[in-house]
């Protein structure tokens, strides 16, 4: 399956183990919260169950955190134990942080002499490290973001600027200000261009307490947006994946582009 | 004789003998409880959008505590954050105050309110909202008409963080 496949790619260039789909996610202890400075914590985690650690943690290597006013933010405390990564943030400013993972980078594998052999770097390492005209190379751009949002006060768009790279959520509605029962409209973007037909998975926490998943699949229109009316409040994670030969890296044939993101969605 | 009568009716008409105003009762109810803590209470009023045109009481603990400073639990007034809270600067001269203990609360309201007074004619609602710590979160609407032609009269009775809430509404 095409989900599972580009999922697991992901996270073998992550992690030493496992190729089956596993889901990566953050979750902020609140993101709605008011005062000075007031401080969040965050974990990170990759589970089949959410949200709940009982795999690996999700390594806090490529951790962006984007403040309100645009600026990078800090990770405070960072730690990572056997199930989970942990770290606080500071919220400094007022309006809408950006808490992200971005794994950005470019996957090559060829063969030498018979022998198959993988890479993953960059767009620089990949001028040095790959042999150019190697025997069957194929090289795919890989952007795998990991995200959630924490509002301080009122909110704002500023940190919501998609980069551009890889699959990202622009905000109709904004992503802090969900409530059970009403809609939310969601705009998807790759690599910049409205993302069409993309297909999401929408799930609500609390999977151990309950005899099925309850994923809500949805497809993005020809503009990318989407919409969901929520059920109930809870934390929600939210996935899409979309695989193509159109990649944005020119050293790419192919591009293997991943989302999650965390939205809290509060009660009435 | 006849022109004295003139001047202090004239003076009568200039100065109405009331304004329009709300009357509000709430009442916090006395609960039994190991750990009390006195309820944020917020008192507005929405449109028939639903959004949020009048802020008029907003009780919340005014010092900081170990824990934090009082309005890191504004949010906890959910529906009230959302509408108006997240974009106002607290205190509020006239508006904002502590909180208040158990017991029946009169507040009174007239046309002079600077809130108040922006208020175009029509239907509104006031909304009275409440979240104690430890506790639960309970929100009341009583619909009325601003301005008022005739005196009304809207009740409404809270299950566990509000008690009986009266507004009356007089032209």
């Amino acid at each position: 399956m095409k989900h599972t496949l580009s999922l697991a790619f992901a996270i073998g260039a992550l992690l030493p183990l496992s190729a089956s789909a596993h889901k990566m996610w953050l979750q902020p202890s609140q993101t709605v919260i008011a005062g000075e400075s007031p401080w969040i914590t965050v974990d990170a985690a990759v589970s089949n169950d959410l949200f709940y650690f009982n795999h690996v943690p999700l390594r806090l290597d490529n951790l962006a955190i984007t403040a309100p006013d645009g600026s990078a933010g800090k990770a405070q405390n960072p730690a990572t134990g056997k199930y989970r990564s942990v770290f606080d943030v500071e919220l400094v400013q007022q309006g809408t942080w950006r808490i992200a993972i971005v794994n950005d980078g470019l996957n090559a594998s060829w063969e030498e002499a018979g022998k198959p052999k993988r890479w993953r770097g960059n767009a620089a390492t990949f001028a040095t490290e790959v042999p150019a005209g190697a025997d069957k190379l194929s090289v795919t751009q890989s952007v795998n973001r990991v995200e959630t949002f924490v509002t301080n006060g009122a909110p704002n768009d500023t940190a919501l600027k998609p980069s551009g790279r890889g699959l990202e959520l622009v905000p109709v509605t904004h992503p802090t200000d969900l409530v059970a029962g009403e809609p939310a409209t969601f705009r998807m973007l790759a690599d910049g261009k409205p993302a069409a037909a993309l297909e999401l998975e929408i799930i609500r926490g609390g999977t151990r307490y309950r005899n099925a998943q309850d994923e809500a699949r949805i497809t993005t229109d020809a503009d990318g947006r989407f919409s969901i009316t929520w059920p109930e409040a809870g934390m929600y994670w939210l996935e899409a994946t979309l695989q193509d030969d159109k990649p944005s890296a020119t050293q790419a044939s192919k591009r293997r582009l991943a989302y999650v993101a965390t939205l809290e969605v509060l009660p009435q | 004789m006849r022109m004295k009568l003139t001047i202090v009716l004239g003076s009568l008409l200039a100065f109405p003998a009331h304004a329009a105003e709300l009357q509000l009762d709430i009442e916090i109810p006395t609960l039994k409880v190991a750990e009390y803590h006195r309820p944020y209470v917020a008192v507005f009023v929405e449109g028939v959008d639903q959004k949020a045109v009048a802020n008029l009481a907003v009780w919340y603990q005014n010092k900081d505590t170990n824990e934090g400073h009082g309005t890191k639990w504004l949010p906890d007034l959910r529906q009230w954050w959302r509408r108006s809270g997240r974009t106002l600067d607290v205190p509020v001269d006239g508006v904002t105050g502590p909180t208040r203990p158990a017991g029946k609360h009169a507040l009174r309201f007239d046309a002079r309110n600077p809130e108040l007074r922006a208020l175009a004619p029509g239907r509104y609602t006031l909304v009275v909202e409440a979240a104690r710590e430890v506790g639960g979160r309970e929100l009341l609407k009583l619909p009325f008409d601003w301005p008022a032609k005739a005196p009304q009269t809207v009740r409404a009775q809270g299950k566990t963080e509000l008690g009986a809430v009266a507004l009356a509404v007089k032209p």
